[in-house]
C-alpha cells in the first residue's frame, strides 16, 4: 500500500474527508439556525409597536422566491449528475443554472427587504423586525456564500482547471447548497406559514 | 515494507517555519506555550484580587478594575488557558494515538491557532488600550448595553467570537480526523479513551459554539446598531442572553472538564500497569455526560424566576449527570486497585484529580438543589465548587497529562525532584485557598465584591487564602523552573519511558515530522502494549525514512491576520466609525484574498 499522496485515499469511513467535513459544518449550522429561530419564536409577536408579521409579510411573492431556491437544489443535482459522468458542458450550464437561481432569490430578499423597511420596518424598529433581519439575512448571507462558490466553480471548470476530484468538490458543494435549501423550508414555515398558526 | 519517495525536506528552523506549520505537533506546541503564557497572565488576575481581598477595606484596586480582573481572570482562564491547553493535547496527542501522520486539515488547524492567537490578542489589547472589560466572563445582559458599559465590552464581546470561531474550526477537524483517519484495524472501541474523549468533547465545542456566537452578534448589534435584542425599553428580554449564554455555558464546562478527565484516564493505567477498567462503560459514561450537559443549563438561572416546572426539571437533569461522573470515579478507582501503581509527579496529579475533583463534584451536587442554591447563588460556596472542579479537576488534569507526554513531546524527561515540589505547593496552595472560600459562602460573603467590612467574620479565612494564592504562584513558579532547566539538561527521554500502552509511545521521542515510517495495523485495543507482550511483534521504527509531509502553507496565518482585522476593525468602529470601516473592510479583503490563494495552492495530505 503507498504511503505516498494521491488523489485516493484510504479513509477509516470511506468517505472523502472534505465531504465529511462538510457534514460536520452542516451540524454546527444547524445550531446556529437554531439559535436565530428560537430568538425569532419568541420575539415575532412582541413588537412594542408595528409593523407585526401578520400586516407585512408577503406570502405569495415569498413562494416565487421559495420556488426559485428550491429548484436550483434540482438544477444543482443536474450538475452533479453531468460531472459525474464527465460531461463538463453540461455540469456548467446547471452549475450557472444554480447560480442564477440563488442570485434570484437574493434579488427577492433584497426586494423584500426594501419595501419593508418603506412599510416601516427596519433592523431596529422592534424585536420582530431585528429578529426577522438577522435570521433571514444570515441566511441569505449563507446563499450568497453559496452563489460565490458555485460561481467559482463554473468559472474553473471554463477555464480547464476543475478536473481533479471534480465530482467530489461538487458533490461537497451541493451538500452545502441542499443545507442552506432546507434552512429555508424551515424558515420559511416558521417566519411566513406561522403567521397563521 | 515502506515504500519511501524522495522528498527535499522543508525548512524545520526559523520564525518563517512556525509561521507557515502545517504540522500537528507544531500547532500543538504554538497552543501549549500560548496557553501557558495566558495562564500567567490570567494567574496575575487573581493574585490582584487575592491582593486586594488580603484585608478588609483594602484600597490596592479600585471597584471598576477589581470588575476588569475578575472578567478578564475568568475569561483568560477559560479561553485562554484551559481551551487552549486542551487544544495542544488534541493536536500533539490523538494524530499519534489514532496511528495517522497529521489531522483531516492540516491548513484548517493552522488557521484555527491563528485565529485562537488573534482573540487573546485582541481581548488583552484592552490592557494597552485602557479600556478593560468588566462586565463579568458571562457579561450578563443588559450590563452589557450602551448604558451601563463602554469600549472594554467591545473587546470581550469580540475577542470571545474570535476564540470562538477558533474552536470551532477546531472541533470539524478532529471530528472529522478520529471518523477518517485511524490506522487500519483501530476500530471505534480499539482508540484510547484520551482520543475518545478528544471526538466527544469536540462535539459538545461543534453544537455549543453557534449558540453563543448568535447571542455575541445580538449584543454586538445592539451595541453597534441600536436593536434591542437584549433591551428591555425595546422590547426585549435580558432572560435570552442568559438562556443563550448557558446553553454554550454549560456544555462549555463540559469542554473544560472531560479532556483533563482523558489525560487522566491514560495516566492511571499506564501508571497502575493495568488496562482501564471498565474501558466501554467509560465511553458510554462520557459520551453520556456530554449529551446530559446540554439539557441543564438552567441550573445557573435557578434564582431567576423560571417557575416550578422548569426549576424542578432543570434540577432533576442535574442530578442526574452526577450518575455517569461516579461511574467514571469508580472506574479510575478500580484501575489503580490491584495495580502495581508508580507513583511519580503525573501519577500524583492524576491521583489528586480524582481527590480534588469529587470534593468539587460534591459541592456542585449540592447546588443542583434549587433551594440550597437559593443560598449559594452568588456566593464564595460556588466559587469554591467551580475552583475545585476546575483547579482541582481540569488543571490537575493537565499538569498530569504534562508531565506524562512531555518526554513524548521534547524528548526529555521534567526532574521528578522538582516536580514533587512543584505538586505540593500547588496542592497545599490551591486547598488553602479554595477550601475556606465554601466557609465564606456559608458565612455570607457575595462573589464579585472588590472590598469587605471588618466584622463579618470573613478577615481571617480571607487572609489565609490570600496566602494560599501566592503559595500557588510559587507552585506555578517551581513548574517554570522545571520546565526550563529540564529543556536545557533533563535526562533524555526514550521511546517509551512509561512502559506505556498506546502507539504514541512506539515511535521516538521526539516524533520524526511524518509521525509513523509505516502505519500501524491495529490488533486490539493498547495495540501497543499488545505487541509489547501479548503478540510480541512490536519493533521500533528505522530511525530515518523519507516520508512525504504536507507543505507549509503562508494562507492559514494570512486568512487568520484578515479575520483578526475585521474583529478589531468591529471594536474601532465603536468610538470611530470611518477608521473602523476601513480596518473591516481591509481584513474583508485580505480574507478573501486568502481564501482565494488557499483553494488553488496545490497542496497535498
Amino acid at each position: 500500500m503507498s504511503q505516498a499522496a494521491h488523489t485516493e485515499h484510504h479513509t477509516s469511513l470511506g468517505v472523502d474527508s472534505r465531504k465529511l467535513g462538510m457534514w460536520i459544518l452542516i451540524a454546527s449550522e444547524c445550531l446556529l439556525f437554531a439559535s436565530l429561530i428560537v430568538t425569532y419564536l419568541i420575539y415575532s409577536r412582541k413588537g412594542l409597536s408595528g409593523p407585526h408579521p401578520q400586516e407585512i409579510l408577503n406570502i405569495p411573492v415569498t413562494t416565487i422566491s421559495t420556488f426559485v431556491l428550491l429548484m436550483s437544489s434540482f438544477s444543482i443535482v443536474l450538475a452533479l449528475a453531468a460531472i459525474q459522468r464527465g460531461d463538463r458542458k453540461g455540469f456548467e450550464k446547471w452549475i450557472l443554472t444554480t447560480a442564477l437561481g440563488g442570485l434570484t432569490f437574493l434579488g427577492f430578499q433584497v426586494f423584500e427587504f426594501t419595501e419593508f423597511v418603506q412599510h416601516g420596518l427596519g433592523l431596529t424598529t422592534n424585536v420582530f423586525g431585528s429578529s426577522f433581519f438577522l435570521l433571514t439575512g444570515t441566511h441569505g448571507t449563507h446563499v450568497a456564500v453559496g452563489v460565490l462558490w458555485l460561481l467559482a466553480l463554473y468559472f474553473t471548470s471554463r477555464n480547464g482547471g476543475l478536473v481533479k476530484d471534480a465530482a467530489l468538490k461538487v458533490d461537497t458543494m451541493a451538500l452545502y447548497w441542499h443545507f442552506v435549501d432546507v434552512i429555508w423550508i424551515v424558515i420559511f414555515t416558521v417566519v411566513y406559514l406561522f403567521v397563521y398558526v | 515494507m515502506t515504500e519511501a519517495v524522495l522528498h527535499p525536506p522543508h525548512p524545520q528552523t526559523g520564525l518563517w517555519s512556525w509561521l507557515t506549520t502545517v504540522d500537528h505537533k507544531r500547532i500543538g506546541l504554538l497552543y501549549g506555550w500560548s496557553a501557558f503564557l495566558f495562564m500567567l497572565v490570567g494567574g496575575l488576575e487573581a493574585l490582584a484580587m487575592r491582593t486586594q481581598l488580603i484585608v478588609p477595606n483594602n484600597t490596592f484596586l479600585q471597584a471598576d478594575t477589581f470588575n476588569a480582573m475578575f472578567t478578564l481572570h475568568g475569561t483568560t482562564m477559560i479561553f485562554l488557558f484551559v481551551m487552549p491547553m486542551n487544544a495542544a493535547f488534541f493536536n500533539f496527542i490523538v494524530p499519534l494515538q489514532i496511528g495517522a501522520r497529521d489531522v483531516a486539515f492540516p491548513r484548517l488547524n493552522a488557521f484555527s491557532y491563528w485565529i485562537f492567537l488573534a482573540g487573546g490578542l485582541l481581548l488583552n489589547s484592552s490592557f494597552v488600550v485602557g479600556a478593560l472589560p468588566a462586565v463579568g466572563w458571562f457579561a450578563y445582559a443588559n450590563l452589557t448595553s450602551n448604558a451601563y458599559s463602554g469600549l472594554g465590552t467591545e473587546f470581550w464581546v469580540l475577542g470571545v467570537q474570535l476564540l470562538g470561531l477558533a474552536s470551532l474550526v477546531a472541533a470539524i477537524n478532529f471530528i472529522a480526523t478520529i471518523f477518517n483517519m485511524r490506522a487500519p484495524g483501530m476500530t471505534p472501541m480499539r482508540m484510547p479513551l484520551f482520543t475518545w474523549i478528544t471526538l466527544i468533547t469536540n462535539f459538545l465545542l461543534l453544537l455549543a459554539l453557534p449558540v453563543i456566537t448568535v447571542a455575541l452578534v445580538q449584543v454586538m448589534f445592539d451595541r453597534h446598531f441600536g436593536t434591542s435584542f437584549f433591551d428591555p425599553n425595546g422590547g426585549g428580554s435580558v432572560m435570552l442572553w442568559q438562556h443563550l449564554f448557558w446553553v454554550f455555558g454549560h456544555p462549555e464546562v463540559y469542554i473544560l472538564i472531560l479532556p483533563p478527565m482523558g489525560m487522566v484516564s491514560e495516566i492511571l493505567p499506564t501508571m497502575s500497569r493495568k488496562p482501564l477498567f471498565g474501558f466501554s462503560s467509560m465511553v458510554y459514561a462520557s459520551a453520556a455526560i456530554g449529551f446530559l450537559g446540554f439539557t441543564v443549563w438552567a441550573h445557573h438561572m435557578f434564582t431567576t424566576g423560571l417557575g416550578t416546572w422548569t426549576t424542578a426539571l432543570f434540577s432533576g437533569a442535574t442530578m442526574l449527570i452526577a450518575i455517569p461522573t461516579g461511574v467514571k470515579i469508580f472506574n479510575w478507582i478500580f484501575t489503580i486497585v490491584g495495580g502495581r501503581f508508580r507513583i511519580n509527579t503525573a501519577s500524583m496529579f492524576a491521583v489528586g484529580f480524582l481527590a480534588l475533583f469529587t470534593i468539587g463534584g460534591l459541592s456542585g451536587i449540592m447546588h443542583a438543589s434549587p433551594p440550597i442554591d437559593g443560598h449559594h447563588q452568588d456566593s464564595y460556596f460556588v466559587v469554591a465548587h467551580f475552583h475545585y472542579v476546575l483547579f482541582g479537576g481540569s488543571v490537575f488534569g493537565i499538569f498530569g497529562g504534562l508531565y506524562y507526554w512531555f518526554p513524548k513531546v521534547f524528548g526529555r524527561m521534567l526532574s521528578e525532584r522538582i516536580g514533587r515540589v512543584h505538586f505540593w505547593l500547588v496542592f497545599v496552595g490551591m486547598n488553602l485557598t479554595f477550601f475556606p472560600m465554601h466557609f465564606l459562602g456559608v458565612d455570607g460573603m457575595p462573589r464579585r465584591i472588590y472590598t469587605y467590612p471588618t466584622g463579618m467574620g470573613w478577615d481571617t479565612w480571607n487572609f489565609w487564602i490570600t496566602i494560599g494564592a501566592y503559595l500557588t504562584g510559587i507552585g506555578i513558579l517551581a513548574f517554570m523552573y522545571n520546565v526550563w532547566s529540564s529543556l536545557r539538561s533533563g535526562e533524555k527521554a526514550p521511546a517509551d519511558p512509561w512502559d506505556g500502552r498506546t502507539l504514541e509511545w512506539s515511535i521516538a521521542s521526539p516524533p520524526p515530522v511524518y509521525n509513523f515510517a509505516k502505519l500501524p495495523q491495529v490488533e486490539a485495543r493498547d495495540d501497543f502494549w499488545h505487541k509489547k507482550y501479548e503478540t510480541k511483534t512490536f519493533r521500533p521504527e528505522p530511525e530515518h525514512a523519507d516520508v512525504h509531509v504536507p507543505n507549509p502553507s503562508p494562507w492559514p496565518l494570512a486568512t487568520g491576520v484578515g479575520v483578526g482585522l475585521m474583529a478589531s476593525g468591529l471594536v474601532v468602529s465603536y468610538v470611530h466609525m470611518a477608521a473602523g470601516m476601513a480596518v473591516i473592510a481591509i481584513g474583508v479583503a485580505i480574507v478573501l484574498l486568502g481564501a482565494f490563494f488557499w483553494s488553488f495552492e496545490p497542496f497535498e495530505m
